[in-house]
């Protein structure tokens, strides 16, 4: 092993899938492609010269991009060597639909993988082709794309569309306020610890081959160098050998199916006729125009932006909230992202040694979490099925009415860290935070591990008051689909195209 | 208050029977990982003073690894253990466990070699009970009653408040708290609640423990004049080591980790085994010898009350040296899933993981004992998983409650038995309802 370069290397952007970077706001339109391969050769050529957008920042913005991900199960069928994908992680290789992982994931019930409609047993896809396109322009895209030699190529294993409801999620609420900004420059220096809550993350921890945020490499394959791998870059922490990982990260897709109605009626029947935004701003931890229900703070807070809004809706932490009774501790957004750093209470000197030993604050919540700086995802989903508003979702549901929900994407170089660390321990966890019999307001599957009771209360505390626990929580959410990806750069895109 | 003890019977199996064994094991689950606690063979559940209790062979898959020190591999004999953590004596446990379940010990025990038809049963756990080198309770004198009790006084207060909510509307903590206590008493008194009042503490025990508080920093503090010059030369030496010991954390196979995974995460709580040869030379044993000592000293007298240092996820954990302290296997019962547990350990109690684990062969490299090496973690990960053994039988009296569950039902308890709070303190009691 080559010992670590000081200096971080400048980061080629045109060898990143254009992704990690942007969000693609602007291309309203998306389709998200899931493919068999039928024809290897053919496959390959496809994938030799399909236009796959990179990071490299052109003005004016494109109207159209193109991003290509594989799972292990599509990089078996496009011939990459055992010896190459044994170097990829165990959950990207096992996939999402292990036995045991969907226990960890919560995937049971109607959300288990027996009920998906793509993603288990034999519609496990091989790839994906996400298009995306200012508006108009997305069928003629994918039409030019998807020619002969597409068809040579791949079967369709299914098209999941995507729908644009102007920067909200189908229940209502603002979508995508809270992103991580990744350390691109790479000047975070992680090795001191954490004493504040920031919101800038190692790029490490979204892109392989780059230090993460304990100042480590992530595993991914690393291969010989040889006439086949000419055109890899080099590892950073080992210059002789070929890093098949880098400037690639994972993707992991999952279909969330929301019962927009259920929801709002639901929050309806609870509110008693008050205000039905009130309560159901409870469940998110956020109003529906993305106000945060706990105080922004002075201080800023680094990657957070400064414009108005960004500071509006992100300069906070739950340190303004401790008692819970602004924002729940089961609301779904201190779930997701509990804005900790690695010790409660900010201790410096002394007083860190102390908390480092054990002898922190002793309160009943204190120090129950796990700080969130290794645990960040990049979310790039799309919504997809037509608007529906909380009025009009008050009323019955017509004979035909179309599923809603989210194309749930997110991005990061350790999947079991990162999303399923997220998943698991956070969102779906019936013990969150010193809590029980509840899980995300939102998200939750309603279960417990144990078989006890169900999993169905949300819990807002009140100020000297009797907190107000609401009960009998539908689920709301169901999983239908879905898979691990690996997005690669565009250098082992054409490795594995050759 | 009633001490918590544990017991570890470890035999070794006679190779003719360890298939006969495994299957015995596995009748004692009604799935795989998941027990029945009312089993034929041992019946856990009747057993009121068994917080957690596991079966299983001690198959060591690790013993190559010495090779990377040009040592040849020792053959272990294949163990069984049967483990148990117990409110009080652990001998009386023993005996309890040979009255109620003679016959289906018996028929495990007959897969051990030397173990007959007419053995003694109590006298032959005993002989084969195995000492921890280090313990942790996560909070000292809880028993299973009393966990039990709590969780139902939880419950009622839960549907208590909900069936009379309107009640509460507008009651301030102080007053709350009040109310509350009008209802304990109103459903203790008819007998429908019970909360057990605390056990004296055992007078035998008290004294022990007093003196091992004193007694070793005392000793430590008379062998300072021996302490620092070996110590001196240890960690002189250690740094060489830790430099140039290998590192030994190949990809863990595929199908070992999913069968382990079959076994997890089917309830809140879940348990660990780990195990692995300690590396060779005096050096690495004087170290673990010191470092199982001070865990053992700061959890039997500072982390007592829900906190190993800062992890709040460990019910029950222990150290136990094997093979004249060639190996030493790593046993804990803890909540969450185990890339949780591993991230707990890694980012909150790195240090301590170091300075114990480091002492294996193959684990990743420290710096100074204590920094580095768990947290290049995905070798630390890589590590453990591979360390991990497989456990057939692993009860737990209180499913579906969490270390944190318990510590606040506790909280609630000790609440409701305060006669008068302050403002704050109700407050911040109310807060855990």
């Amino acid at each position: 092993m080559g010992r670590p370069s000081m200096t971080p290397s400048q980061i080629d952007y045109s060898d990143v899938q254009g992704l990690v970077r942007f969000g693609y706001k602007s291309m309203t339109e998306a389709a998200y492609v899931l493919l068999r391969i039928r024809d290897v050769g053919a496959a390959r050529s496809w994938l030799g010269v399909a236009p796959v957008t990179t990071a490299v920042l052109v003005d004016p913005p494109p109207s159209i991009a193109m991003q290509v991900a594989f799972t292990a199960a599509g990089l078996k069928a496009l011939g990459v060597a055992d010896a190459v994908l044994s170097g990829f992680s165990s959950e990207f290789l096992a996939g999402m639909t292990e036995e045991s992982r969907s226990r960890r994931l919560g995937d049971a019930g109607n959300s288990a993988p027996s009920q998906w409609a793509w993603g288990n047993s034999d519609r496990v896809p091989h790839l994906v082709v996400m298009f995306f396109a200012k508006p108009g322009l997305l069928d003629t895209f994918v039409a030019t794309a998807t020619g002969k030699a597409w068809n040579d190529a791949f079967d369709v294993l299914r098209s999941l569309d995507t729908s644009d409801l102007g920067g909200s999620e189908p229940f209502g609420f603002a979508d995508g306020i809270s992103q991580p900004q990744i350390d691109w420059a790479q000047e975070r220096d992680v090795a001191g610890g954490q004493l504040y809550y920031t919101n800038m993350v190692a790029l490490g921890e979204f892109l392989l081959g780059y230090r993460n945020e304990y100042n480590k490499y992530t595993d991914r394959p690393l291969i010989d160098a040889n006439a086949k791998s000419a055109g890899l870059l080099p590892a950073e922490d080992a210059p002789e050998k070929k890093d098949v990982g880098r400037n690639g990260t994972y993707l992991v897709l999952r279909d969330l199916r929301q019962d927009v109605r259920g929801f709002w009626q639901f929050i309806g029947r609870q509110s008693h006729g008050g205000e039905i935004d009130q309560l159901a701003a409870t469940f998110v931890g956020r109003t529906r125009t993305g106000d945060p229900l706990v105080p922004i703070q002075k201080e800023g807070i680094a990657g957070i932006g400064l414009q108005p809004d960004q500071i509006r809706q992100n300069q906070f932490t739950f340190d303004q909230d401790p008692t819970g009774a602004g924002c729940p501790f089961g609301a779904h957004i201190r779930r997701a992202n509990p804005r900790n750093a690695d010790y409660p209470g900010h201790p410096t000197g002394f007083a860190r040694l102390l908390a480092m030993a054990g002898f922190g604050p002793r309160g009943f919540r204190d120090d129950l979490m796990s700080s969130v700086r290794f645990h960040r995802i990049l979310r790039r989903g799309r919504e997809y099925g037509p608007r529906l508003s909380p009025s009009d979702a008050l009323s019955p549901a017509p004979p035909d009415d179309p599923d809603r929900g989210l194309r749930f994407v997110c991005l990061n170089a350790n999947i079991s860290r990162q999303f399923e660390f997220l998943q698991n321990a956070w969102v779906m966890n019936t013990k969150f935070s010193g809590l029980t019999g509840e899980n995300d307001p939102l998200l939750g599957n309603r279960q417990t591990t144990s078989g006890g009771p169900g999993a169905d209360n949300l819990t807002q505390q009140k100020d000297d008051r009797l907190r107000c626990r609401v009960s009998g929580l539908p689920q709301f959410v169901t999983v239908s689909g879905g898979a691990y990806f690996f997005l690669p750069s565009l250098r082992a895109l054409r490795y594995f195209a050759t | 208050m009633t001490p918590q003890t544990s017991f570890m019977i470890l035999a070794p199996i006679d190779p003719e029977r360890e298939t006969a064994l495994r299957q015995l094991l596995a009748s004692m689950n009604h799935a795989v990982g998941r027990v029945n606690p009312n089993n034929s063979l041992i019946p856990f559940g009747q057993f009121d003073r068994l917080h957690f209790a596991r079966l299983l062979i001690v198959d060591d898959k690790t013993t190559d690894d010495i090779r990377v020190y040009h040592l040849p591999p020792v053959i272990y004999p294949l163990y069984l253990a049967f483990l148990g953590d117990v409110d009080g004596d652990r001998d009386t446990l023993l005996e309890e466990l040979a009255r109620v379940a003679p016959n289906g010990l018996r028929s495990i025990f007959l897969c051990c070699q030397g173990f007959t038809s007419d053995t003694d049963l109590v006298a032959w756990m005993k002989q084969h009970s195995t000492p921890s080198a280090a313990s942790y309770v996560n909070w000292r004198g809880r028993t299973v009653r009393c966990i039990r009790e709590e969780a139902r006084l939880r419950e009622a207060l839960e549907n208590y408040i909900q069936g009379a909510a309107a009640t509460f509307t507008g009651l301030r903590s102080q007053e709350i708290h009040a109310h509350l206590r009008r209802f304990l008493q109103a459903e203790t008194s008819s007998g429908r609640l019970k909360l057990t009042p605390e056990d004296p503490t055992p007078l035998g025990w008290w004294i022990s423990n007093f003196l091992h508080l004193i007694g070793v920093p005392l000793l430590f503090l008379l062998a300072l004049p021996i302490l620092v010059p070996i110590g001196l030369i240890v960690v002189i030496r250690l740094r060489t080591l830790e430099k140039t010991d290998p590192e030994l954390y190949p990809r863990v196979d595929a199908a070992y980790s999913s069968a382990l995974a079959l076994l997890e995460d089917h309830d809140v709580t879940n348990q660990f085994t780990a195990m692995g040869s300690l590396k060779p030379g005096i050096v690495r044993l004087l170290v673990t010898l010191f470092a199982l000592l001070l865990i053992d000293w700061a959890a039997r007298h500072l982390f007592i009350r829900g906190r190993l240092a800062r992890v709040r996820t460990i019910h029950f954990a222990r150290w136990v040296f094997l093979d004249g302290r060639k190996r030493v296997v790593f046993f804990s019962n803890y909540d969450g899933s185990l890339e949780a547990y591993m991230d707990d350990f890694i980012n909150k109690v790195g240090f301590g993981l170091n300075l114990i684990f480091s002492n294996g062969i193959g684990y990743p490299r420290t710096n100074f004992l204590i920094k580095d090496g768990c947290s290049d973690e995905r070798k630390f990960k890589e590590y453990l998983r591979r360390h991990q053994l497989p456990t057939q039988v692993w009860y737990d009296a209180c499913p579906g409650l969490t270390a944190v569950d318990l510590e606040r039902n506790t909280r609630i308890r000790q609440g409701l038995e305060t006669v008068s709070m302050s403002d704050q303190e109700a407050r911040e009691w109310v807060a855990l309802l």
